[in-house]
């Protein structure tokens, strides 16, 4: 357990030096000029300071629609979770393992049925 | 040949036993000794793999560019060196000597960090691939779902990044990538799960154990029907997953600039840039671990035909770049829910029904 | 001590900070994405605490269910929430005093329920032994009702949040 995890835990280690070493090196490297227009928020055609004020807010307000599929995600992660261990236990476990599994997809299907048929599956 | 076939564990085995040696002379507590060894040993073992990977990264992007030249009708890079090959030399110091322009307006922590949290969960797969005979780093019980939740962490990086810039276009291509990316991800673990049914196991090193023998038959890929649509859902979902064309909306330059990474530049570009060439080297190599056998083949090396069924895989993922087309965002997220979704949840009820045939045939 | 237990106590100890930083700074932070960001930090030390226990299955599930799913969740509901973003909270309003009352006799009965609960500790490590199969058995045998009612419980927050999501 622990020589296994071990190295999984060296390993996350060097993983999260590994990406500050090229960032480090080359602040020695690179030149540094900033200027005004250079530090603008980048923007197609016109300066980002002409923009009037409310639309230099950037932070808008998203849609309900990521949410919701969001959600459809957390919901079908979850029945991975149980499905996992389900398919590894399977083939010691007779044909009701299989039977229990149809019962438990299918209401899930009915959930994603549910949302295909309000159109919350279409991306407007 | 058979020096190539156990070449990298008889390293291994050398530097243990030479490390050994070294400490016998220091009369350590036997316990103290082998956790020195043992920790030296895991410190070569993680380095050089962490240190192989910008090299991956560099000479994937060669491949590509090149491919999708030929694909264009078009050359590619031919300038530095012969083929072009220093071009990923060249591509290297640009990026190391880039200036780095955080706009003023940015949140300054999230915006550093986001490169660095998108590398970290990638790097950590490559700790349990079985690389050849022997090779896995770590084999752990938990391997397929130690990868589908680390890649799963890769959401992450891309949100801090569209987030911490402060720019409309950044902002828009995260908030999509990430809907994209938890959208494919669905159908990705659902084909995995048809895998573990027929393998009765999460460890990759007994999955590709479970694929020898029969010539090739016995990979998981020619376990009819199942085994192929299982194969293509995975496929599909894992070039949507490392957004890749035809998939490439969250940086569709043509609407909005470069999605997540517009606000960046020089090496923290350089970061993102190397995490999306080692991601698709990681779905590629865990296709192949599950679908195609992993490491096992016959003459070559182990190792060997790890790289190649890896590098076959990624060709063809260049090859569905260079010819498709990109798709509008509302296909993309029809065809993840309304199509993959459901084809893997049938194909789970199938093999399920089919396992007691393939075991009858001996095929598991 | 044997290393091996030193390092475990290292590794806890590390963890444990991760968590209670990341707790803290979700508390504390006055803007509402760090502290989301945060609370992925605290989930992972939690993750990681799971595998000290040699949980290496929930551990898994905590990064996946957690860290990749529902802080996803919380972001994206940050994002659709009009204007909390254009503004940093003061983390605290006027029922503080209640909430941080409540929080503090909730850690007291939880130290308590640790310290008198009787622990069967076990003599022997489980390493060795595969514990996914046995819960993926006991999933179908044991468990099936709670199993099967799980689903209906995902179904019925689904169809909840599209009703509500459509009004």
């Amino acid at each position: 357990m622990l020589d296994r995890y071990g190295l999984i835990g060296l390993f996350a280690i060097v993983a999260i030096i590994f990406p500050l070493i090229p960032l480090l090196l080359a602040r020695f490297l690179r030149p540094r000029k900033p200027n005004r227009s250079k530090m603008e928020t980048y923007e197609c055609g016109l300066e980002f300071e002409d923009f009037p004020v409310e639309a230099q807010q950037v932070w808008v307000q998203f849609r309900i629609q990521y949410y919701i599929f969001a959600l459809m995600f957390v919901v079908f992660d979850i029945e991975v979770v149980f499905l996992y261990p389900w398919a590894v236990a399977y083939n010691s476990l007779g044909l009701y393992a299989l039977v229990e599994m149809i019962i438990f997809l299918v209401i899930l299907v009915m959930a994603l049925a549910y949302a295909w048929r309000k159109g919350q599956l279409e991306w407007v | 040949m058979d020096i190539l076939n156990n070449l990298f564990p008889n390293i291994y085995n050398a530097l243990n036993d030479f490390f050994h040696g070294l400490l016998r002379g220091a009369n350590l507590r036997p316990d103290a000794e082998s956790f020195i060894v043992s920790l030296i040993m895991g410190l070569i073992v993680v380095v050089f793999l962490v240190a192989i990977s910008p090299f991956l990264m560099l000479s994937l992007t060669w491949v590509e560019r090149k491919v999708v030249a030929r694909i264009q009708n078009r050359l590619g890079p031919n300038r530095v060196g012969p083929w072009g090959i220093f071009q990923i030399f060249a591509d290297m110091i640009k990026m190391l000597t880039k200036e780095d322009i955080v706009p003023a307006n940015a949140d300054r922590w999230v915006h550093f960090l986001a490169p660095v949290v998108t590398m970290i969960p990638i790097t950590l797969i490559l700790a349990v691939i079985p690389w050849g005979r022997g090779m896995a780093p770590a084999d752990l019980n938990i391997g397929v779902l130690y990868v589908i939740a680390l890649s799963s962490l890769g959401t992450v990086g891309i949100f801090m990044a569209g987030w911490g810039s402060n720019n409309k276009f950044a902002l828009i291509g995260g908030m999509r990538a990430v809907a994209q990316i938890i959208s494919y991800e669905v159908p990705q673990v659902l084909a995995i799960v048809a895998i573990v049914l027929l393998a009765g196991s999460l460890s990759l090193v007994d999955i590709v154990k479970l694929q020898g023998g029969w010539a090739g038959f016995r990979w998981f890929l020619f376990a009819i029907p199942v085994g192929p649509i299982a194969f293509v859902v995975y496929m599909i979902s894992a070039i949507a997953e490392v957004n890749r064309t035809p998939f490439d909306l969250p940086e569709g330059e043509s609407e909005i600039v470069a999605g997540h990474h517009t606000e960046y530049s020089g090496m923290k570009w350089g970061l993102f840039y190397m995490a999306e060439y080692l991601n698709l080297f990681v779905v590629c190599a865990i296709a192949a671990t599950l679908f195609l056998g992993g490491w096992q083949g016959p003459l070559l090396p182990p190792w060997i035909w790890f790289f190649v069924k890896t590098l076959l895989l990624i060709l063809i993922a260049m090859w569905v770049r260079g010819t498709f087309p990109r798709i509008r965002m509302d296909q993309l997220m029809k065809f993840a829910w309304q199509v993959l979704v459901p084809v893997a949840l049938v194909n789970i009820v199938l093999t399920g029904l089919a396992l007691p045939i393939f075991k009858a045939i001996g095929l598991i | 001590m044997s290393i091996d237990l030193v390092l475990t106590y290292v590794a806890f100890f590390v963890l444990a900070a991760i968590t209670i930083i990341g707790g803290l700074l979700v508390a504390f932070v006055r803007n509402i994405m760090h502290a989301a960001l945060a609370l992925m930090m605290a989930f992972m030390g939690v993750a990681g605490i799971y595998l000290l226990l040699e949980a290496e299955f929930i551990a898994a599930v905590q990064v996946l269910i957690y860290v990749g799913a529902i802080a996803v969740l919380i972001l994206f509901a940050i994002m659709l929430t009009r204007g909390l973003m254009t503004r940093t909270l003061p983390p605290e309003n006027n029922q503080w005093l209640a909430a941080g009352g409540l929080a503090l006799l909730l850690f007291v009965a939880l130290v308590y329920i640790a310290v008198t609960t009787h622990w069967p500790v076990g003599t022997q490590a489980l390493a060795g032994t595969d514990l996914i199969p046995k819960i993926g058995t006991e999933l179908v045998t044991t468990y099936v009702l709670p199993f099967e009612v799980a689903s209906i419980l995902l179904l019925t927050a689904l169809i909840g949040a599209i009703v509500i999501a459509r009004e």
